[in-house]
């Protein structure tokens, strides 16, 4: 192993770990090592058997041949769960958190404390209330899960795994879905963990992330192991090359200049909704307009009430010039003004359908002939969709549930795009999905708009928001704090603006 | 991960497509054959005719019943309705007499009433769980005892009974055939196309099927979620309607104890037919199997002394349980699939 640091024993080791669903083969002799007091990052494309390689390190999977190795010594993990019992514990990205339950409830689920045979709340509840202050998380034990935030919740799964002495602890994508101010609160928490001994496996797709907390890199290309590295010793163009498998040079499409003297297709004043204060912008023809800012910020907010899926209490809308007030999402699209939204599995596609409903689903009323549904322009629907956004299916019948992350992007993608929008708005295009499918999205972006579509992304990624907007408007607390242009587009000046620390007091 | 769900996906879609789909028949014929080897009278003309009527009712509440469920609801008012529409119907056909004689005219009046009500029913069901944002299973429970205890005031108690000359002329709807079938089978064939059309080939039935998915993503998609389902509900509420206007004829009166559990049993046909419980998947086909089925089995034990005709509703509720047990489709497949 090439890891050029003082070397202990693992705790957690797998050795040479294949793995086949049937016939078909997802891991090839795959090892790792594990160490107490080491943040251990886990890297690799959608579908670089990550989780597999997960599941198997906490005993959810068995390899199909190859060893784990717990203290040097081969062991047979349990499976279910049960391999906590060792200390091993898998947070899943889906949180296993019952939601109506109290965060004690949920600390304790499955090992409550009994004193004379009745629950022994005094007690929970004082241990609860103990590891919260140690995590430095501002919530009370009796808080019911579904009142707390995605981060908090987050942070009661590490309260969960803290309770259980969790010596290695694996976590699928604990960041995705945190803002950076709560992912600085999350590795605060990484770094306390990791004082205290414990091993930390994790996934995530953010490279910049990985470089800044992990010790030890170890990297998947389409099951294979490709290399393990000392954190210090590779960036995060390095490990996005490693994983995969050339160079990025073109990640971003080339920028196509707007043309300043577009019109405006759509024209937004003194905007108020829930959550969002006097927000006014304009959009022009072909542009990209990114919205930044942290999480919570308003952005969705903001195009939730203009597109008509929550009521607006003020303000003016202009759309090709003339006033408009979408009074619900059909209205807005048939005018040509579609939100496509960052929770693809709760809000955008029927799990449970094939892709064929799934695909004409928004545009549906464009299919309808005479008064039935036109299956043939559907069918023909779909095989353009397929080819024109490069959508991987094993057939097109399976169920969309079943499809990877980024090709259920791409089908939402084309769903929303069926209704030929003139105003194509994009929450998190990009989250949860791979680098090679981050880069084809930012593709089809970049045409869309070069057709002529005005195209608005809003994004928590700075680095996507950066590379694909010609404008960038930043928000805080459901105000714009300022719009920033051309080579003004960068990290720090953003941060500013979305930090409160600077704000324009135009408009 | 993918690579699990995908190899696991292919055989439950198999064994999902056969026993969704066939289930139902393969179980109606296996009780075609039981009836006939108990009795072959059983599959005597009469006998399939009188079979077919009696399964109209409760199979027209039962097509409506898959378009509320498909959507993700439930009507449990159903029988209750049907019973306060036929004692209103009754109610203004006897008023109209005076006016109107006892003439065909009478009659329309009561069915144009029946249309109203069940139609006015569906919307104030269809209302209560939309705009009032409250749980199906409560509104139509309270709209349940509701209708229930109207009909007995309206009877005060007792039987409301049609006047004997209107009955002579409504008759026929019930008892008369038409090209060799009764007329509530007709009635039940037409709404079973029109259903099997609404909810198979138009967009309304799409978006049913996408309400009872998933309702967020319905709401994305530009699918006016509230008025879809209010439909649903005013759907079943015609559906109730038609089926009371062939009923009314066939005994002539209404009291409290008519249509009573005629909601358990649409419900039960709509699951047996393969429709799922939670909503996101309609099958009206299937639906109509199931109310087939329903009533074959009281045929049934009708035709032979084996077992009582009292344990009716017994055989009613295994034959629901396994259904939906069947339905499950995951049973036989080892733990460590998944």
């Amino acid at each position: 192993m090439p890891d050029g640091q003082p070397i202990s024993a693992p705790i957690l080791s797998a050795d040479g770990i294949s793995k086949s669903f049937g016939s078909v083969p997802v891991l090839f002799s795959v090892s790792m090592n594990i160490r107490a007091g080491e943040v251990h990052a886990l890297i690799g494309e959608n579908g670089a058997g990550k989780s597999t390689l997960m599941k198997i390190l906490s005993g959810f999977l068995q390899p199909t041949s190859g060893h784990i190795r717990v203290d040097g010594t081969t062991t047979e993990l349990p499976g279910n769960g049960q391999s906590e019992g060792l200390g091993i514990v898998l947070i899943h990205q889906e949180l296993n958190l019952a939601e109506q339950m109290t965060v004690e409830e949920n600390v304790f689920l499955g090992r409550e404390l009994l004193s004379r045979g009745i629950l022994d709340r005094t007690t929970m509840r004082a241990m609860v209330a103990g590891y919260l202050n140690d995590i430095g998380l501002d919530i009370s034990p009796d808080d019911r899960i579904s009142d707390l935030s995605i981060a908090q919740k987050q942070m009661v799964e590490i309260v969960k795994a803290m309770s259980r002495d969790a010596r290695v602890l694996i976590m699928d994508e604990p960041t995705a879905v945190l803002t950076e101010a709560e992912t600085e609160l999350f590795f605060a928490q990484v770094r306390r963990l990791k004082a205290r001994g414990t091993a930390i496996v994790f996934v995530s797709h953010k490279l910049t992330e990985v470089s800044a907390i992990s010790d030890q890199v170890t990297v998947l290309r389409d099951g294979q192991w490709i290399g393990t590295h000392a954190a210090k010793d590779v960036t995060p163009d390095s490990m996005a090359q490693m994983m995969v498998g050339r160079e990025l040079s073109d990640f971003y499409p080339p920028m196509n200049e707007v043309d300043v003297d577009a019109d405006h297709v759509l024209e937004v004043r003194d905007l108020v909704a829930p959550g969002v204060h006097n927000v006014s912008f304009d959009l022009r023809r072909g542009e990209i307009l990114g919205f930044s800012g942290l999480i919570g910020a308003g952005r969705t907010a903001v195009f939730e009430a203009i597109c008509g899926l929550t009521p607006r209490a003020h303000g003016i809308i202009n759309f090709d010039g003339s006033p408009a007030q979408f009074g619900s999402v059909a209205e807005a699209r048939d005018a040509g003004v579609v939100y496509l939204t960052k929770d693809r599995k709760e809000k955008g596609l029927l799990l449970g359908q094939k892709m064929r409903p799934n695909l004409s689903l928004f545009a549906l009323p464009k299919f309808v002939k005479g008064l039935s549904v036109d299956r043939k322009a559907e069918d023909a629907a779909l095989e353009r969709a397929i080819r024109r956004f490069d959508i991987r299916a094993r057939d097109p019948s399976v169920k969309v549930g079943d499809l990877s992350g980024g090709n259920q992007q791409k089908l939402l993608l084309a769903k929303v795009m069926e209704c030929d929008p003139r105003v194509l708005i994009i929450d998190e295009p990009t989250r949860g999905i791979d680098v090679g499918t981050k880069q084809q999205i930012y593709h089809f972006i970049a045409a869309i708009a070069a057709e002529g579509v005005s195209v608005i992304v809003v994004s928590s990624e700075m680095p996507e928001i950066i590379g694909l907007c010609h404008r960038v408007v930043v928000m805080r607390e459901g105000e714009i704090t300022g719009v920033v242009t051309g080579d003004h587009i960068n990290e720090t000046e953003i941060v500013r603006y979305a930090a409160g620390l600077k704000r324009e007091h135009q408009q | 991960m993918t690579e699990t769900t995908m190899s696991t996906a292919k055989p439950s879609i198999l064994r999902g497509f056969d026993l969704k789909t066939a289930g139902p028949a393969i179980a109606l014929l296996i009780l075609c054959v039981i009836g006939f080897l108990l009795n072959p009278a059983f599959l005597s003309e009469g006998n399939i005719t009188n079979l077919l009527t009696r399964s109209a009712f409760i199979g027209i509440i039962a097509v409506g019943a898959t378009f509320v469920i498909t959507a993700g609801g439930i009507d449990l008012s159903v029988g209750s309705m049907a019973a306060v529409i036929a004692g209103v119907m009754i109610i203004v056909m006897n008023s109209a007499v005076d006016t109107f004689g006892t003439g065909v005219t009478t009659v329309l009046i009561g069915c144009g009433c029946s249309i109203i009500l069940g139609l006015g029913a569906g919307l104030v069901n269809g209302f209560l769980t939309t705009k009032g944002k409250i749980e199906a299973f409560i509104v139509t429970l309270g709209t349940m005892g509701i209708y229930r205890s109207l009909v007995t005031y309206f009877a005060d108690g007792g039987t409301l009974s049609l006047n004997y000359d209107i009955r002579g002329v409504y008759r026929p709807v019930y008892y008369d055939s038409f090209f060799g079938l009764p007329i509530p089978v007709w009635v039940f064939i037409i709404v079973s196309i029109a259903g099997w059309f609404l909810m198979n080939r138009t967009a309304f039935g799409r978006y049913c099927t996408a309400i009872g998915s998933n309702e967020s993503v319905a709401k994305y998609s530009a699918i006016k979620v509230d008025r879809v389902k209010t439909l649903t509900y005013v759907i079943q509420g015609l559906c109730v309607s038609l089926a009371t206007i062939i009923y009314v004829p066939r005994l002539g009166s209404a009291s409290s104890s008519t249509g009573v559990l005629w909601e358990l049993e649409a419900i039960a046909a709509v699951i047996i037919g393969g429709t799922v419980l939670k909503g996101g998947y309609g099958r009206i086909g299937g639906t109509i199997l199931g109310a087939l089925i329903l009533t074959t089995i009281g045929n049934i034990l009708n035709f032979t002394d084996m077992i009582s005709n009292y344990l009716n509703g017994t055989m009613q509720g295994l034959i629901i349980i396994v259904a939906v047990w069947l339905q499950r489709g995951d049973w036989g497949r080892s733990k460590s699939a998944d």
